[in-house]
């Protein structure tokens, strides 16, 4: 694979770039791997980039129904934090963003990620007493985190609305300074470029319609593009969670939603951090191109289709008009929604399961883009060592039956 | 946005006067202290999750108050059926997942 450089740059400029070789192959299927991995967004990717760098697992095979990154991967917010509450879940996304601080060298491809820092508002007491104990237990972990008053906020911010009167006044706010966003598409092409470089087959329009055990093992995956052999089986699929179980006939604590997001035309640089809010369940950030990037709640009923109910964005919108009365003449451009897997506790479910060879990495609900590098790197671990990384090992599924619940609803800094 | 006939109010409104309740036709266990873990925690967290049809239970907040349940395709999100409490669905063809 060529690497990418400021060399390669000034070389292909004397063709006129148009002699780029492909970022990755899309080869058929071969009869059998080591491991097939049922998802290719960026969490899957991860995966197969980390079994082939770390563990030398090379026969592996990507299988997406879709295209590469067109999921959740590709519909989210871009946001990445880890001032998590509590222990387990602050080191597993504070592994996932030490991880992403050198990734783009990692990778040889630029995924933008901007350490711009993530305010999380707080608007009442309760908030703020709640954003103080959850930036101790941050200080605690080694996690950057502060708590501001609404004067800092304002300095931070200038456009946000600092006025007591308003619905929702910003009482003050939680500061996490290396948290901040990453240009999501990328993370998913980086990945692949990367996993395919090691030898890992990248193969797209390819649905999962079944697995196949025998004796309590998995032996393979049916798809549309026939049946593909393998020792282990590792689904990554997100909102599609509870189908793929359903193949396996195992039953997961999950429950599918469509989740939200706009984007603004593009307008001059007004907002050079993330602003997320748990009470009116709004964030905001800017991206490179200008546009507002805005983050919605999800349905209130469960849902497949990657779509949302209006009402849910006019909340959004009208929280964000009412926290920066700048925007509200700012048209939106475009709307979508992704069917995130919420689990009862808030927490992601990185786990083997009953089935011998089968492993789950779901229940990211809203919030795992943060998470990509990270849940990649422990779950290649699980399935190579067929043994729970100890990161990953408090995010089994027993846990469910075992009470050990990580309850980041509320406490994670928004509601889920 | 949904329009969701409610059976006792027997009228057609919109989504926002109604909230959602979850997955209907889970039996509260007679007598939790005999369940195992598993099935404790099978009746408290695991859902079925159906792309599909699935039935569930919603509550008239803004009308009648009370709660039923409805038949829903989690995919095209069509609504079949709504029923009272109690009652069984006409429609059961499970598509996406198994009870």
């Amino acid at each position: 694979m060529e690497r990418y450089s400021g060399f390669s740059l000034f070389k292909h400029a004397f063709s006129h770039h148009e002699n780029w070789q492909k970022a990755w192959h899309s080869p058929a299927p071969k009869p059998s791997y080591d491991v097939v991995i049922v998802g290719g967004g960026g969490h899957g990717l991860a995966t197969a980039y980390y079994l082939a760098k770390q563990h030398g697992i090379t026969r592996v095979a990507v299988l997406e129904k879709g295209y590469l990154g067109g999921g959740n991967t590709g519909r989210n917010t871009t946001i990445v934090r880890s001032n998590y509450l509590w222990d387990e879940a602050a080191r597993l996304y504070d592994h996932s963003l030490s991880l992403w601080q050198g990734l783009s060298q990692e990778l040889n491809y630029n995924v933008m990620f901007s350490q711009r820092g993530v305010l999380n508002v707080g608007h009442n007491l309760q908030d703020m007493r709640d954003i103080e104990r959850r930036v101790n237990a941050n200080r605690l972990n080694g996690i950057d985190a502060e708590v501001l008053d609404t004067k800092a906020v304002k300095e931070l911010v200038p456009i946000i609305n600092d006025s007591p009167n308003i619905r929702y006044p910003v009482h003050g706010a939680s500061w996490q300074a290396s948290g901040g966003v990453a240009r999501h598409d990328a993370v998913a092409w980086g990945y692949a470029r990367a996993a395919n470089s090691l030898g890992v087959d990248l193969i797209q329009q390819c649905e999962v319609t079944g697995i196949r055990r025998q004796a309590g093992a998995v032996v393979g995956v049916e798809t549309n593009l026939g049946f593909i052999a393998a020792a282990k089986v590792a689904c990554v699929v997100a909102g599609s969670s509870g189908v793929m179980a359903a193949h396996a006939d195992i039953r997961l604590p999950l429950e599918s939603y469509p989740l939200q997001a706009l984007v603004s035309e593009p307008i001059k640089p007004v907002l050079d951090t993330v602003v997320m809010s748990n009470a009116v369940h709004a964030y905001v950030s800017q991206s490179d191109k200008g546009d507002l990037v805005i983050g919605a709640g999800i349905d209130t009923y469960n849902g497949y289709g990657q779509r949302g109910s209006f009402q849910i964005i006019e909340h959004t919108v009208s929280a964000i008009c009412e926290l920066f009365p700048v925007f509200s003449r700012v048209r939106m451009n475009r709307s979508w929604g992704g069917v995130v897997d919420i689990s009862p506790d808030a927490c992601p479910i990185i786990s083997k399961t009953m089935i011998k060879g089968l492993y789950f990495n779901c229940g990211w609900g809203t919030g795992g883009f943060k998470a990509t590098p990270g849940s990649g790197h422990v779950f290649a671990h699980t399935i190579a060592k067929d043994q729970a990384h100890p990161i990953a090992a408090p995010f089994n599924l027993d846990r469910f039956n075992t009470g050990h619940l990580i309850d980041e609803h509320g406490a994670a800094a928004v509601a889920h | 946005m949904l329009q969701i006939y409610c059976p006792y109010c027997q009228e057609l409104r919109e989504e926002t006067e109604f909230s959602y309740s979850g997955e209907a036709h889970i039996a509260r266990p007679l007598e939790p202290q005999q369940l195992t873990d598993a099935q404790w925690a099978d009746y408290l967290f695991f859902r079925t999750n159906p792309r599909g049809i699935h039935h569930e239970m919603w509550y008239h907040a803004s009308g009648c108050r009370r709660y039923f349940n409805a038949t829903r395709n989690t995919q095209t999100y069509e609504i079949y059926e709504t029923y009272p409490l109690g009652q069984q669905p006409a429609l059961t063809c499970d598509i996406g997942g198994k009870r």
